[in-house]
């Protein structure tokens, strides 16, 4: 990686490319082609041939379906996701900010984290009942936690000197919070972010599978009720993708926003 | 400092017990939805008294443990088979980046097919979700190593086994327990979702039995027995990172030159 310039031109570069591509695509392809190999002729009902469940793909997830299952989940997903980080980086930031709401906070903190979110379903399922509001809050509760934490530890981790200096300079309240505290405590944020969006997925499927008459978790266990194999592979194929759809789009967003601290931290790597 | 801040906690946890108590008491929230927390309390004496109650306990811990361990056994053996091996791990990438990302929870139709309400049923869930966690955490450590102490060791003609345990497993080792770290903790959620949503025996299949039953005190005791067991397996797996870690210079504090 060091040392050769990705701009210079010629075919050692293009090998290069081609060499990654390769590398990329190879183990994929292989893992596919064997799949396909091992599962064609098999007469195992739970492990249909890959060849029906391709065919059966564009049957089960039409147009219709993604409105009706697709849709709902993921703007459950969506809706208390963005609920959860609104509502844990200004709770973060407050407990973060003074020591001493962060000493009286900190015990019931640890222990309301260390609950494992599913058990909130049947909880919430007793308050909201089975429709929207239940999932969405579902979500948004187990969500909040990994990113309160985190922005809690990232705004007592500000630089001193940046205080220090912020102070000095006359710099405060809002100012002061969008100028040294948030920044610097940006990339523990995304750290809890990252964690709370695989939590929220955990949770939307659980919450759906428990009590829901639409959403990809309903659909995925009616198939598998029904003894409908190959339309329940499907399903968890579209779950897979949606998962690492939204971690695509969470690196994007990642990438975007803490630019900066990335190039810092590579910049610092280089040069000892 | 620390004497204060303790006394500080202590009062956080007891405000919080204390507006528990007195929220439900008051009539702001239904006493069947949330019931006080001095019944919630004799609901869990009630538990702990009870010998289903420790067998629950007995079979998710077990779930619980063999299922990380797994997971960490497979996850280290991975990642550095990956590391070591010229080119396997930029070939094995982008399948790495897809599979990771697939919710476990996706697996869990399949999971009651193939095992029933079985132990192997919840294994599947927790090795699969931990799983990762180890291998990113082995990949990214082995990435850490220094190439001027790789290339010295190579020119004292180490041989490979050498080098990956005097060279790579030091380095990799703080990496691999901020892994077991986050492994543990999602273990422990996959084992109780697994017992919630299949039924597997074990304390979120309790969790189930409660609340379909409306016995609302009792599922919020197992809840909160439930919290504990997260909070002591976070603490535990800090101990023994420090332990582990004990010559490394996160844990001795030592000024970075």
């Amino acid at each position: 990686m060091s040392g050769t310039s990705p701009f210079r031109a010629g075919a050692g570069a293009w090998r290069r490319v081609l060499l990654r591509l390769l590398l990329t695509l190879a183990l994929p392809a292989v893992l596919l082609t064997a799949w396909w190999v091992a599962s064609d002729g098999s007469t195992n009902v739970y492990w249909p041939p890959l060849r029906t469940i391709v065919k059966a793909f564009p049957d089960v997830w039409t147009a219709e379906r993604l409105r009706t299952d697709v849709r709902p989940s993921v703007l459950r997903l969506l809706g208390g996701y963005a609920t959860a980080a609104v509502v844990g980086v200004a709770l973060g930031t407050v407990i973060g900010s003074y020591r001493r709401v962060r000493a009286v906070c900190e015990p019931v903190l640890e222990f309301l984290r260390a609950v494992p979110p599913p058990v909130l379903v049947p909880v919430i399922m007793l308050f909201a009942g089975i429709g929207d509001t239940m999932k969405v809050v579902v979500i948004a509760s187990g969500c909040v936690w990994p990113v309160l934490l985190n922005t809690v530890e990232g705004v007592r981790a500000v630089d001193p000197v940046m205080a220090e200096t912020a102070r000095s300079y006359g710099i405060t309240g809002l100012a002061r919070l969008r100028g040294v505290v948030l920044p610097s405590a940006s990339p523990q944020i995304f750290a809890g972010l990252r964690q709370a969006l695989s939590i929220g997925i955990i949770l939307m499927v659980i919450s759906e599978m428990f009590a829901a008459s639409n959403g990809l978790g309903f659909t995925i266990v009616q198939f598998q009720r029904g003894f409908a194999i190959p339309d329940m592979w499907t399903g968890i194929l579209v779950l897979g993708l949606l998962g690492f759809v939204l971690s695509v789009l969470f690196q994007v967003v990642e990438r975007r926003v803490l630019g900066w601290y990335h190039g810092l931290r590579a910049s610092t790597r280089r040069s000892p | 400092m620390r004497g204060t801040n303790l006394a500080l906690g202590a009062a956080g946890l007891a405000a919080f017990l204390a507006l528990g108590e007195a929220v439900p008491r008051l009539g702001l929230v239904k006493e069947a939805y949330f019931p006080p927390t001095s019944r919630i309390a004799g609901a869990l004496g009630d538990e702990l008294a009870d010998s289903a109650f420790w067998t629950a306990l007995g079979d998710t811990l077990t779930g619980w443990a063999l299922g990380l361990a797994i997971a960490v056994g497979a996850g280290i053996v991975a990642g550095v088979v990956v590391s070591v091996v010229p080119y396997l791990r930029e070939a094995t990438a982008s399948t790495v980046e897809f599979l990771r990302p697939i919710p476990s929870v996706a697996l869990i139709p399949l999971a009651v097919l193939l095992y029933g309400t079985e132990l192997r049923s919840v294994l599947l869930l927790v090795v699969y979700a931990s799983f990762w966690q180890i291998l990113i955490q082995v990949l990214y450590g082995v990435q850490d190593v220094d190439p001027v102490a790789e290339e010295t060791a190579r020119s004292y003609g180490l041989g490979t086994w050498a080098r990956i345990r005097h060279v790579l497993w030091p380095t990799a080792l703080p990496y691999v327990m901020t892994g077991v770290r986050l492994a543990a903790a999602v273990a422990l959620i996959l084992v109780i979702t697994a017992e919630l949503v299949i039924g597997a025996p074990g304390l979120g299949a309790r969790i189930a039995v409660a609340q379909t039953s409306q016995a609302v005190p009792e599922m919020y005791a197992l809840i909160v027995v439930t919290g504990v067991l997260g909070l002591l397996i976070n603490v535990g797996a800090r101990t023994v990172e420090r332990h582990a870690l004990a010559w490394h210079q996160s844990v001795r504090g030592e000024v970075a030159v």
